[in-house]
């Protein structure tokens, strides 16, 4: 079978791949990359634990078809870390014991990247909404929303 | 915050344990805010296969015969495996410590028994591969008379689902088709009782949807071995189910696991490990298997439906004297766990409460349905419900307030529970004070004032005398109230003024909540108010 | 055999593969076509796309919308002049499906999905499609009611009039999750007032059929009144009439049946 060619962004590391046709970015990023940060929860946009940034912008993998991010700049939680030091939403997310079994996680950190990228300050309903396509099934919405609003206010641990 | 209240609990918790009340951070939780916790599938092997399975379209049905040929030479198919390639292709999981029949094939060969039951497994190139196999499969199925219903299935003449367990119910300690308990005269007592509430309950089965679906990736080792990732929830338990399938020592494998993502009971069940190893055992190279997420949905084991059917007997004053019940556990085409949680329930009854006469006939039945599983609580969440339904509705009956109602018949410590066992270290009363404290829901102060350590035992902890064989029930009196109607008798959101009439029988008198305790005056709840 | 993928520059050579292929489908925002691929459905062999600029054209300016067939959610939200469409744009998926899921696509989707085109259908939309036989306008109703026989088109644009007045258009989604899940029932409500009464009422229902459909006697109920409590009581108790739902794990038939009435009354009374 034939293999098409790929060049695109992976947390801000050019990185060059061949998939085979219909590959979606999820298994392109895991098995291809190696970047296992993103999980396959439900391949059909319910769960939101593969979600990563496309240009910014809060995607599925799993529905995304890998060939169409050619060129395009991809941020996943394998990306987020600053160095040897976590994120404020990492940080905020280990304080308030916003994560239990941990596989929705990574989706959830990326949605709110993706929220406080663009509204540095949000409201407690527009939280809820950021994070409203993804699903945590050990039901720890509270302590997740809890730490997303203190790392919005800077209220997280050094 | 967590307050423990010593004036209950004083004997229950050592003075020096200093974690309680105090954050203390997972040990998992750098792992998880990084995305480096590593689940079963986080893993990229080098030549790693892809294992699909076929999947039953009847619900119950003869296999007259599968044609795999076109499947064989479809691109990038490395091996079909049928149940006649499973070592031991007939298992159940509680075998592990002896409790039951071995019932269920990890391939299906001459029957499947549920929709979706696995048939075939076929190993690929790629999952693409794998699917596009499946679909050239051909199974010739003659079906069979299906039965969905627990009830249906107990009657005579009922399709047989499980040739294992004929009579469609499992069998305990080979001769019992249900767990039974009987204390006291649950008939007589009902037919001298004020008022007798007879009702059905109906729960739904419950996918447990995990985030992360069952899966495991079994690798061959280079000393004879195989390394497994598994998504289970119980890692020792699948080693050993793997080694009974599949015929070798149990050290024959390297289980990886532990780190799941969602489990809550659905993940117990061993389903992938062993066709994942057989793969890798047959094809010499890695193989994954992992439901996709309508199999997870459809075919991955719930919570068993459960149908209760519940018979009280009351009197004016409030106190329930007789409790009967009949429950059905919906175990589906085999028996998995269900067999214990019909154990588990029958532990359970009749509640948390101090009844004199207790009657309990709880089966454990096959359907053609999804083989049902662990969950949270299993065996004992559906019959709680439907035992606090019941409570209200007897409390509006007898015109009482629910929480009092339930106060009143709670158990205490030294009352004697229905397996004669003594109840000890009792707290279903304070719980109730606080809900009520918490809910702001007036309770009159001898409800308030009640105690689990007083006024139990004595002729509460009797054993009564039991029949052995249940007698004909004695003929109702007239005044007995027999259905259940939304309008109380009285009213009850507005507790009653007097305190209830006084039995018109007097068998085992009512525990009367008496003089102020030391609890009076300061009502603190068990769990202090949450610090911001 | 593996999946071929075929990019196309306009969207017109994309039609022309579209009709000539029968495992072929067209991918837009991937979240129907993704999803059966991931899901194991072997009659897509080809997935077809375009990189047409036409297909994410957005022209809101003048009182007739026309939105590109690739237009995602996320773009109406961000569009001023298309404030009436968004309620039903913010009524689907979470932010990552509204950034994906495209007008195009969500005119395909099955119940309990394809929630915009419910409001599509109540604005009498116009759907602009490509095929082997060149392009034509077809009104959004039939082309709803030939849904399944679309395979080998292409959606290139859906366009409609925009309503006179916030009051003119009510969109309601019945969701038992907040503030994100699959639809309930849906509803859409195109109500243009002329001399105090309804002119042209147009009522859709989303999961009260299989596709999304009109409730008419409803419309008739209300059409050449005011609206007043009597007409919207009308109204509600006709709307039911010529819809058949089915059972889903969101809602029983006999449910929808029951609600759709309710929705409607309070949709048509402005309450919340």
């Amino acid at each position: 079978m034939s293999k098409i060619p790929l060049q695109f962004r992976h947390n801000g590391r050019d990185v060059a791949i061949f998939v085979d046709g219909g590959t979606n970015l999820l298994v392109a990023l895991r098995e291809l990359i190696g970047d296992m940060t993103p999980k396959f929860g439900c391949g059909q946009g319910g769960c939101g634990t593969c979600s990563v940034l496309i240009d910014g912008e809060l995607h599925l993998s799993c529905l995304t078809l890998a060939e169409t991010v050619a060129g395009r700049s991809i941020e996943t939680l394998d990306g987020m870390k600053q160095g040897p030091n976590l994120h404020p939403l990492q940080r905020a997310f280990a304080d308030h014991f916003a994560a239990q079994c941990g596989y929705c996680t990574p989706g959830m950190l990326m949605a709110a990247k993706a929220l406080l990228d663009r509204n540095p300050s949000p409201s407690r309903d527009e939280v809820i909404e950021a994070i409203s396509g993804n699903i945590c099934r050990c039901t720890g919405y509270e302590p997740i929303i809890n730490a997303i609003l203190a790392a919005a206010s800077g209220r997280v641990s050094a | 915050m967590l307050e423990l209240r010593k004036d209950i609990f004083a004997d229950e918790r050592d003075d020096n344990l200093k974690e309680i009340g105090k954050g203390t951070q997972r040990q998992d939780m750098l792992g998880h805010v990084t995305g480096t916790s590593n689940y079963f599938n986080d893993h990229k092997l080098q030549g790693m296969l892809h294992l699909k399975v076929v999947r039953s379209t009847q619900a119950h049905a003869r296999i007259r015969r599968i044609d795999t040929t076109e499947a064989e030479r479809s691109a990038g198919v490395r091996r079909i495996i049928r149940g006649t390639d499973v070592p031991v292709n007939l298992n159940t999981l509680l075998s592990l410590i002896n409790f039951g029949k071995d019932d269920e094939p990890s391939l299906a060969v001459d029957k499947v028994r549920y929709k979706g039951e696995p048939i075939l497994a076929i190993v690929a190139d790629s999952e693409r591969e794998a699917f596009e196999a499946i679909a050239k499969v051909k199974v010739d199925y003659e079906p069979l008379p299906a039965v969905f219903d627990v009830e249906d299935a107990l009657k005579p003449g009922a399709p047989v689902v499980n040739e294992t367990y004929p009579k469609n119910a499992f069998i305990y300690h080979d001769v019992y088709d249900h767990q039974r308990l009987r204390f006291g005269d649950a008939d007589a007592a009902l037919a001298s009782a004020d008022h007798v509430l007879e009702q059905r309950y109906q729960m739904s089965p419950i996918e447990h949807a995990p985030t992360e679906t069952n899966g495991a990736i079994a690798a061959p080792d280079t000393n004879g071995r195989y390394v497994v990732y598994t998504s289970t929830q119980a890692l020792f338990f699948s080693v050993d189910t793997c080694a009974k399938i599949l015929d070798v020592p149990s050290n024959t494998f390297h289980f990886i696991g532990g780190t799941v993502g969602g489990g809550f009971g659905g993940k117990v069940d061993t389903l992938t490990e062993p066709l994942a190893i057989l793969g890798a055992m047959l094809t010499g190279r890695p193989v994954r298997y992992v439901f996709g997420r309508e199999e997870e949905m459809q075919y991955g084991p719930p919570r068993g439906a459960e149908r209760i059917y519940i018979k009280d007997g009351v009197m004016r004053d409030g106190r329930i004297v007789a409790r009967k019940i009949r429950a059905y556990f919906d175990s589906g085409a085999y028996t998995r766990l269900s067999s214990y949680a019909a154990v588990k329930c029958a532990a359970h009854l009749p509640g948390p409460y101090t009844i004199p006469n207790v009657y309990g006939d709880v089966y454990c039945v096959f359907t053609n349905r999804t083989p049902a599983t662990a969950m949270r609580g299993f065996g004992v969440t559906a019959m709680d419900f439907a035992i606090e339904c019941q409570m209200d509705k007897l409390a509006n009956l007898v015109g009482m307030d629910p929480m009092e109602f339930r106060i009143l018949n709670a158990y205490r410590d030294g009352d004697m529970k229905a397996h004669r066992r003594e109840a000890k270290n009792t707290a279903l009363i304070e719980c109730v004070q606080v809900a009520a404290e918490k809910a702001k829901w007036p309770i009159r102060d001898e409800f308030r004032r009640a105690s689990s350590r007083k006024d139990g035992g004595g002729s509460r902890a009797a054993i009564p005398p039991t029949p052995t064989e249940s007698r004909a029930r004695p003929a109702a009196p007239a005044q007995q109230r027999t259905s259940y109607d939304r309008a109380p008798v009285t009213a009850t959101r507005e507790p009653p003024r007097e305190p209830p009439p006084p039995p018109t029988t007097p068998p085992p008198p009512p525990p009367r909540p008496s003089a102020p305790s030391h609890g009076a005056t300061r009502f603190s709840s068990v769990f202090g108010t949450r610090r911001r | 055999m593996a999946v071929t993928v075929k990019t196309f520059a306009s969207a017109s050579e994309a039609a022309g593969a579209l009709s000539s292929d029968r495992t072929a489908r067209y991918l837009g925002g991937g979240t129907l076509v993704m999803r059966a691929l991931n899901e194991g459905d072997v009659a897509i062999s080809t997935v077809v796309r375009a990189q047409d600029q036409a297909l994410t054209r957005i022209d809101a300016s003048g009182p007739r919308i026309t939105l590109g067939a690739g237009v995602t959610f996320a773009r109406i939200l961000a569009e001023r002049d298309l404030a009436f469409l968004h309620a039903p744009a913010r009524s689907i998926g979470g932010p990552a499906v509204r950034n994906m899921g495209t007008v195009g696509g969500n005119l395909f989707a099955p119940s309990p999905y394809g929630d915009f085109t419910v409001a599509l259908l109540a604005l009498d939309a116009t759907v602009a499609v490509a095929g082997g036989f060149g392009s034509r306008d077809t009104p959004i109703e039939e082309f709803l009611q030939a849904r399944e026989r679309q395979a080998g088109t292409l959606v290139l644009s859906v366009s409609c009039t925009r309503p006179a007045s916030s009051e003119a258009f009510r969109y309601r989604k019945i969701a038992r999750i907040k503030p994100k899940g699959g639809s309930v029932i849906t509803l859409a409500a195109h109500l243009p007032v002329s001399g105090g009464r309804i002119a042209g009422a147009r009522i859709a229902l989303g999961s009260m059929a299989p596709t999304q459909i009109r409730a008419r006697a409803a419309e008739r109920a209300l059409e050449g009144r005011s609206l007043d409590a009597a007409t919207i009581a009308a109204a509600a108790s006709a709307a039911t009439e010529g819809t058949s739902p089915s059972d889903n794990a969101l809602g029983s038939a006999w449910y929808r049946r029951e609600i759709v009435g309710v929705h409607l009354r309070r949709l048509l009374s402005g309450q919340d």
